[in-house]
């Protein structure tokens, strides 16, 4: 057993809004420069949508993220001989326009135009060219549903389920998936960089690009599946999610957390044992990828796990902080959070809880009573979201954790619906999820009264 | 985390961090590993290469500020700057806590407000004053002959053809740097010529939503009310207003704060989408779902709160109030008829005027509800017995109980309380009364909403010789809830679909099924007898935008008092539309008001300012006759909606600005002249018809405004309804109204028709703002103005219970100043010009009556006489509007304006009807802030700078300063005979100073100000002092109103909640019907509150134009977009009668067939090229709209149906409209 500690995050998908405030200061405080107009190391994307950049889910075209070969666990982009034949003309780099051509305004119009026949206007400008441009496509393109009945048919995720899913109106669903570097256990854009540049911090896991050492190869950037190394076309390096290492060397949480006002991220430690990693990504079945995961994370309570760790150097505040991680909770206590595209097989770091909404809606339609907390669980399978689409993006298409997540909260709401009215709870809804009524408050404490000492 | 994460929180100081770094550095001081199967490197040490994210981060100093922008937020930031240079923005997390066991407002934010410090440096910026290049060369060379700056001015302004030569090159570039002085210099003389040779009531300052930065409003404001020109409303200009809330309360709007949320069991989003405009708020929801709450949508599109809802109801667009009946009848049914719910009927009773008689009139045989019964009608002759209503105990007899509006002015003090000294009302005289007749009721519900009636049975009594019911059977009825035995035409159940009232009759209207109707109807009632009524409504612009708001919002107030949910925590209506919320309201009203100074000030309702002044009245063919129904007596027949303002002026009901038809400096000259009373002269002289309204001819030059002052709004890129006419007729600039003026015969009769329509009333239009919008495009002089992270002010919010500030993270930067500066700058200009051309002045100042005084018991019955018409005299302050000789000493208004006057001491400070002295306060100030030396002012406490304002503020209103509160709870415990004073009694020595809220938010304490108990840290819910403490509200039974008694009200059908479709704009307007035709199709236009700005701010920042689509663009459905051939991202244009909108396509099948959104406020300077219409540049959002009077928000003098700023007022509303959309050539020109 070797520990080491790494720092997560959870999101709670279910309580996400939207809203964007985790891109703009991430973009405000890191990447509001020349060469990195269109990096985001936080963005947010639509679900159904085709996300950022386009399709970069779809690893047959990208060929990010690792692969079984013979039981062996080899980058997907092939090995080491067709990345260095590759260097000159990568296949698999995604080009601008997957991205978009970032741009601005002629500003100054406004105030300089001279006497006129009309109004003065500022006109878009491409931040690459300086020439004037069309807005033809950007990172939030498909913003809540814009332009889906074109675009989301692209969803490598909608593509797969064919027409389970309709794009009408009815139907309509969608949910936001805030996405940061995952800072895997097992990163393939550190396994891709030729020049040794990308390295994961052996105190804390974060994944980092040392910027003397970048070369500008960009293999990293097709490496990673889930395209979060950005090219800055200006100074040649590649550029990434930090985790906002220089707050967090101060106690402070990463930009994109602390400023989210859906309040719905947590940042924990997570012990592992490195020594598992390797065979854990090798499982063949990707559905037991997940479950893999899991095995890797160890008990911080375990008196075995906590001399390890102090042998490994993991300071005392970090064990401690293990011991009361919310994300330990989230992931391997309550198993409402999932991980993104285990399939990957780069075992990432930024887990989700899967969005439970709008529930009762489709149950209503079949006569049942929607506050019953029995009807709940059924109406799970008739979300407005499919839960086959949950499962293709959390758990290479396994329904059933995203099944029992789901339920979970759902068993939550009913509980605490008869607390808050002074009602008795029907017992039967923690233990029909597998879980005590002091688990399921405990849960209700961390995901909805949140305090800011508990999230972080 | 670790620990030291936590201990982080409060900015670590500089020894902290540095032992940080270095522990943290120590851990990578290890050496290097690869792992076995060499799948990954761990390196160690040579970190060097991560310096720079290092350096970024690194700071000098942060400062916390919050952002202007009337978006309700009032978030606390922290704004890090670097070298001087303000680098970005992240929340802070330190507010007051909620409590242990629920979420707390940390962080408080959104993406727009992250993108703000872009701006400081941006090329958008207003760095210097600007001035339009050729008004300028004229003034220069008019300097060159006039040594005085007042004759420059004139001689240019009198020059027609230099007046309109500057007037056309509005909006059209060619702006030029001007300095300081210079600008100051022409602004001032175009104010002195104006208040000389116009009057001074030819001056407007136009600044709305005080409550985001109260002292930047306050100074602007204290300025024009100094000059005596008038402050234009902005809440009810903007639609925000609910005039339900006015209606039902007698309230402007009371309204939960958002950590209440939390204590809903129930929770309705109607026509509120909170994700995207209460950002900051929407957490609340999110987590109270996980206690058990309920969350159900209403929203005709799939909005981004429906994401979280567990049902969602998708009514079509405007139909809100058919879905709301349909639930109250639902209600209505089960739980008061077929079942009593006890707890509902003993609400009803204490706090709602249902038990009240209402005396039926014969109408063409039948009858028609009247008006309240009162004790002047049972024989009763003591003072206020008119304003007295009368309902019937449990034995049938006649009571006149304590509360109502009698009881509150009359002498005849402790009786102003809802204590019903153990009568039990009568809510029904079914089934103990054997006497039914026949009513006579409205109906609007024909596709083109023309007024039709039904004939409903309602038990009766005979009563002092009136036949009378009660206001709950007079309900039943009009929600057509049968009962046995009663006469006329009822539903035969919930699925009869012709009738009004049932949940069939709703779905046909709304397409919402019936079953799901009653269902959530059932649920709610249910859950708040269960939960003790914590069922919340929030609801927003999406059901309040429309003309017939009023109905909509006491069709939702009817759900939530039939079920007893108002004036809890967790229930009630939660209408978040404005940041109207000015907690500190006394304070700022009185400095904003100079009420320090002098009484009255001018305070003009905006729409009607507008209507009149962009001359959207000549295009205007809506009649209040089209409003109207059978039972109507006829007297709004053949009214045009000016018609029915210069009644409203004339009756002293609304106020009207510019009031007469001359110089009102001049009319008091003139009355000394002939050695007559000021007040006498002008009523004389109006009753002979030598005196006129200037609103009976406001084409005239001499009743145009003259002068504008916009600042902390973009009144043209934004809020300006009618956009197009406001270009043409106000500016004489390039607009493209698209319709033609009224025809002869359908034209006002009391308003004079002049055969041209004027172009171009304006001399000035000064505009004081950061970055260019249309306005400043459009304005004479442009100053500019500090940012939000430049100066000191304060603000407030609905949405959270703290006073906060904005704090100056850096100086103004190139020549800003704060607007603070800027008028001090102006009134010494000004000051100094008057020596020569104003000194001392008398000005007679006419205002309405207003609610809140006396003013409002002024025309008894709500019956309307009109001394025009011989039925009265016009008797100023009861059937004419209230005369008030003013003195201002010209040359003393800089003066004043830095200094707090001697009136608060005679005086005090007054709100809502209560008053309180402040002696100890204004000697606090004194001594804090220091006193004037010498001049006007001497010996006064000094107002000279933000920071002493904002403390001005604070020490004088009630929630700042728990001395004042106690004073005005004191005050009002004389007249409510109750005990309120220990709502007050930890928090008398509460105090906040300036000082305090740049340390952190700071809590407010409950006030006589707001209706809420908020002590030992309860969450704020409006009217729960009302509830708890049997305060009245502020009405006519001083109960909550389902029924309004006013003839204009019974003449439009709307004395109880009715459903009216929108605005049938084929019928009214000729616009073309709804749907395809050819490569065309008619849609429903709307304009919602989008994601990426806040109104105009923010839409401009490319971070945010990144984020949506670069520009302009309308949601169109994928039905709508096929039967024109666009795809997405094709340019298309709308077109309506009232101009061209440019913009792109978004297709979405989020959006219902036959509705676009444009979302509000996306502005024509960025990325809006040239119509293929017009051949000009697009216009914005509010190009296509144009304002829709509702002729009942003008009454006036009756009750909680009175004027008062922002309270009353006729609404901007802009929902009603429709356009034509089509796809454009895709090659544009910019």
């Amino acid at each position: 057993m070797r520990v080491m500690a790494q720092l997560a995050m959870v999101m709670n998908l279910d309580k996400c809004i939207g809203c964007h405030t985790c891109s703009v200061t991430c973009k405000q405080t890191w990447t509001n420069r020349d060469g990195v107009e269109y990096a985001w190391f936080n963005n947010v994307e639509t679900k159904p949508g085709q996300g950022y950049p386009r399709r970069y889910e779809d690893q047959e075209r990208w060929r990010g993220g690792w692969e079984l070969r013979r039981g062996k666990l080899v980058p997907a982009a092939g090995g080491r001989l067709r990345r260095l034949a590759n260097l000159f003309a990568n296949p698999e780099m995604p080009a601008l326009e997957d991205y978009y051509e970032p741009w601005t305004y002629d500003y100054r119009t406004l105030t300089d135009a001279p006497l006129g026949d009309d109004t003065p206007v500022a006109r878009p400008v491409s931040a690459i060219t300086g020439e004037p441009t069309s807005v033809r496509w950007g990172p939030n393109w498909e913003d809540s549903l814009g332009g889906a009945p074109e675009h989301a048919r692209a969803d490598p995720m909608v593509q797969r389920l064919g027409q389970e899913i309709r794009l009408e109106f009815e139907q309509s669903f969608m949910f936001y998936l805030p996405r940061i570097c995952e800072h895997c256990l097992n990163p393939s854009c550190v396994a891709s960089c030729p020049s040794g540049a990308m390295y994961k911090r052996s105190e804390d896991g974060i994944v980092l690009v040392d910027q003397d050492r970048c070369r500008g190869w960009r293999m990293c950037v097709s490496g990673c599946p889930y395209k979060k190394v950005y090219f800055n076309h200006r100074t040649g390096k590649a550029e990434k999610c930090t985790f906002c290492y220089p707050r967090l060397e101060v106690g402070l949480p990463t930009v994109c957390a602390e400023t989210c006002v859906g309040r719905l991220r947590y940042i924990g430690v997570l012990l592992y044992d490195a020594d598992r990693v390797g065979e854990a990504a090798s499982e063949p079945d990707e559905q037991r990828l997940y479950q893999a995961q899991l095995g890797v994370f160890l008990d911080p309570h375990d008196p075995e796990v906590v001399r390890a760790a102090e042998r490994a150097g993991v300071p005392h505040d970090w064990i401690t902080a293990a011991q009361r991680s919310p994300v330990h909770s989230l992931i391997t206590r309550y198993r409402v959070a999932l991980p993104l595209h285990p399939e990957y097989r780069t075992m990432p770091m930024v887990w989700y809880i899967p969005p439970l909404s709008p529930v009762v809606d489709a149950l209503a339609g079949t006569g049942f009573d929607g506050e019953e907390a029995g009807n709940l669980f059924g109406a799970i399978d008739a979300l407005r979201i499919p839960l086959d689409y949950l499962a293709g993006m959390f758990t290479a298409g396994d329904p059933e954790p995203v099944r029992l997540a789901l339920r979970r909260l759902a068993a939550m709401r009913s509980h605490m619906r008869a607390v808050n009215l002074g009602e008795t709870p029907d017992p039967a809804a923690s233990t029909g999820v597998g879980m005590d009524v002091g688990s399921l408050e405990a849960m209700y404490r961390l995901l909805a009264v949140a305090k800011y000492e508990d999230r972080y | 985390m670790c620990a030291a994460f936590h201990r982080a929180r409060k900015r670590p100081s500089p020894g902290d961090l540095v032992a940080d770094l270095l522990l943290s550095g120590g851990r990578f001081l290890t050496s290097a590993e690869v792992s076995d199967d060499h799948r990954a490197a761990f390196h160690r040490g040579g970190r060097e290469g991560d310096s720079f994210y290092r350096d970024r981060w690194s700071h000098d100093k942060v400062v916390p500020s919050t952002h202007g922008v009337n978006c309700t937020g009032s978030c606390r930031w922290n704004v890090y700057v670097k070298d001087g240079i303000i680098t970005w923005e992240t929340q802070d997390v330190d507010y007051p806590s909620t409590g242990p066991d629920r979420p707390e407002y940390e962080p408080r934010g959104c993406p727009r407000g992250a993108s703000f410090s872009w701006y400081t440096y941006s090329p958008l910026r207003v760095r210097y004053p600007y001035a339009r290049g050729v008004l300028v060369e004229m003034y220069r060379e008019a300097r060159r002959v006039h040594d005085d700056p007042v004759a420059a001015w004139r001689s240019v302004v009198d020059d027609p053809l230099k007046r309109r030569a500057y007037q056309r090159a509005r909006g059209k570039g060619g702006l030029v740097r001007v300095s300081w002085d210079e600008a100051v210099e022409m602004v001032a003389a175009a104010h002195v010529h104006t208040i000389k040779h116009h009057g001074p009531d030819r001056i407007a300052g136009f600044s709305p939503i005080p409550a985001m930065s109260m002292v930047s409003h306050a100074v602007g404001s204290r300025f024009m009310a100094l000059i005596g020109a008038p402050m234009l409303s902005f809440y009810d200009w903007y639609a925000d207003l609910p005039p339900a809330s006015p209606q039902v309360f007698g309230d402007q709007t009371d309204v939960p704060e958002s950590a209440d949320w939390w204590d809903a069991a129930y929770l309705m989003l109607w026509g509120s989408n909170v994700p995207v405009t209460r950002t900051p708020d929407a957490h609340f929801m999110t987590e109270a779902r996980y206690r058990g709450q309920k969350v159900v949508v209403c929203s005709p599109d799939y909005s981004d709160a429906t994401k979280f809802a567990d049902e969602w109801l998708a009514p079509h667009p405007g139909t809100d109030a058919a879905l709301a009946i349909a639930m109250g009848h639902v209600v209505l049914r089960e739980f008061f008829v077929d079942a009593a719910t006890p707890s509902f009927a003993d609400y009803a009773r204490r706090f709602t005027d249902l038990p009240f008689l209402v005396a039926l009139e014969e109408r063409d045989g039948g009858w028609a509800p009247g008006k309240f019964l009162t004790a002047a009608d049972l024989g009763e002759t003591g003072p206020g017995a008119e304003w007295k209503t009368v309902l019937l105990d449990d034995r049938g007899r006649p009571v006149t109980p304590n509360g109502s509006l009698g009881f509150r002015w009359a002498d005849e003090p402790g009786r102003w309380n809802l204590d019903l000294d153990g009568v039990t009302p009568t809510l029904s005289l079914h089934p103990g009364s054997h006497e039914s007749v026949e009513v006579l009721l409205p109906r609007f519900d024909a596709p083109d909403g023309s007024g039709a009636a039904v004939v409903r049975g309602v038990p009766v009594r005979r009563v002092a010789g009136r036949t009378v019911t009660t206001v709950h059977d007079l309900l039943l009825a009009q929600y057509g809830v049968a009962r046995p035995g009663l006469p006329g035409r009822w539903p035969a159940g919930y699925d009869d679909e012709d009738e009004p009232g049932t949940p069939a009759w709703a779905q046909r209207l709304t397409g919402v099924p019936a079953d799901r109707i009653a269902r959530i109807a059932r649920e709610f009632a249910d859950t708040a007898i269960r939960s003790g009524g914590r069922c919340m409504i929030v609801m927003g612009a999406g059901t309040n935008h429309w003309f017939h708001s009023d109905l909509v919002y006491r069709s939702f107030l009817t759900l939530l008092l039939l079920t007893g949910c108002q004036g809890r925590n967790g229930g009630g209506w939660a209408h978040y539309v404005g940041q109207e919320k000015v907690r500190p309201l006394t304070g700022w009203s009185t400095l904003a008001g100079a009420l320090d100074w002098h009484r009255p000030p001018r305070q003009m309702i905006g729409t009607a300012y507008w209507y009149t002044h962009t001359d959207q009245w000549r295009y205007d063919r809506l009649t209040a006759g089209a409003l109207t129904w059978p039972g109507s007596k006829g007297r709004l027949a053949d009214r045009t909606v000016a018609d029915c303002l210069s009644q409203s002026a004339r009756l002293g009901w609304m106020p009207s600005y510019p009031t007469f038809d001359r110089n009102p400096l001049d009319l008091v000259d003139e009355a000394e002249a002939a050695g007559a009373d000021p007040v006498e002269h002008v009523v004389a002289g109006v009753r002979s018809g030598e005196v006129g309204f200037a609103c009976e001819d406001p084409d005239a030059p001499g009743n145009w405004p003259r002068v504008l002052t916009v600042w902390r709004a973009n009144l043209l890129g934004s809020s300006a309804k009618g956009n197009e006419y406001f270009l043409r007729h106000l500016l004489g600039a390039d607009g493209n109204p698209r319709a033609a003026e009224t025809p002869a015969h359908e034209r006002p009769r009391a308003v004079r028709w002049r055969q041209d329509a004027p172009e171009g009333k304006l001399d000035l239009l000064l505009a004081l703002d950061f970055r260019m919008t249309s306005t400043t495009l459009f304005a004479d002089v442009t100053l500019p103005a500090a940012t939000w992270y430049e100066k000191h002010d304060l603000s407030s919010t609905d949405m959270h219970p703290f006073v906060h500030s904005f704090n100056a993270a850096v100086d103004p930067p190139w020549q800003a100043r704060t607007d603070f500066d800027a008028f001090h700058a102006i009134a010494a200009k000004l000051s100094e010009l008057a020596v020569t051309h104003l000194g001392v002045r008398r000005d007679l100042v006419a205002t309405a009556m207003q609610h809140d005084t006396p003013g409002e018991t002024a025309q008894p019955g709500g019956v309307v006489r009109d001394w025009r018409d011989g039925e009265c005299d016009p008797v100023p302050g009861r059937t004419f509007p209230v005369l008030t000789v003013v003195e201002r000493d010209y040359t003393a208004i800089a003066a004043k304006l830095a200094a707090l006057g001697p009136l608060v001491d005679e005086l005090g400070v007054t709100a809502k009807g209560w008053t309180a002295r402040v002696a100890p306060e204004v000697a606090w100030l004194a001594e804090s802030n220091g006193v004037v030396a010498s001049g006007p002012a001497a010996g006064r406490p000094s107002l000279d700078t933000d920071r002493k304002a904002a403390d001005a503020v604070l020490a004088l209103s009630g929630t700042t300063n728990g001395r004042v509160a106690d004073e005005g709870f004191r005050w009002l415990e004389e007249r409510v005979g109750k005990p309120l004073r220990p709502l007050v009694e930890h928090d008398r020595a509460h105090r906040v100073t300036f000082a305090d809220t740049r340390s952190r938010p700071a809590s407010v304490v409950t006030s006589p100000e707001w209706s809420g108990d908020e002590s030992g840290g309860r969450r704020y819910s409006p009217f729960t002092i009302n509830v708890e403490r049997f305060k009245p509200w502020h009405t006519l039974t001083g109960r909550q109103h389902f029924f309004l008694d006013h003839d204009w009200v019974a003449e439009i059908g709307e004395q109880l909640p009715v459903y009216r479709p929108p605005l049938d704009l084929h019928r009214l307007f000729g616009e073309p019907r709804l749907g395809p035709n050819g490569p065309e199709v008619t849609v429903r236009y709307l304009t919602p509150h989008s994601k990426w700005s806040i109104h105009s701010e923010y839409q401009d920042n490319p971070i945010m134009q990144t984020l949506s689509r670069g520009g302009p663009a309308f949601w169109v459905s994928p039905a709508d977009a096929a039967a024109i051939g666009v795809s997405d991202n094709d340019w298309v244009e709308a077109v309506n009668r009232n101009g061209v909108v440019v913009g792109r396509a978004i297709v979405s099948h989020r959006m219902p067939t036959g509705t676009v959104f444009l979302y509000h406020a996306q502005e024509r300077t960025v990325n809006v090229p040239k119509s293929e219409t017009t051949g000009k540049r697009g216009g914005i959002h509010n190009s296509l709209t144009r304002l829709q009077i509702k002729p009942t928000h003008l009454i006036g003098g009756y009750a909680q149906l009175s004027f008062a700023l922002n309270y009353y007022g006729p609404t901007g509303n802009q929902r009603d409209e429709v356009t034509v959309l089509r796809r454009r050539g895709q090659e544009v020109r910019y």
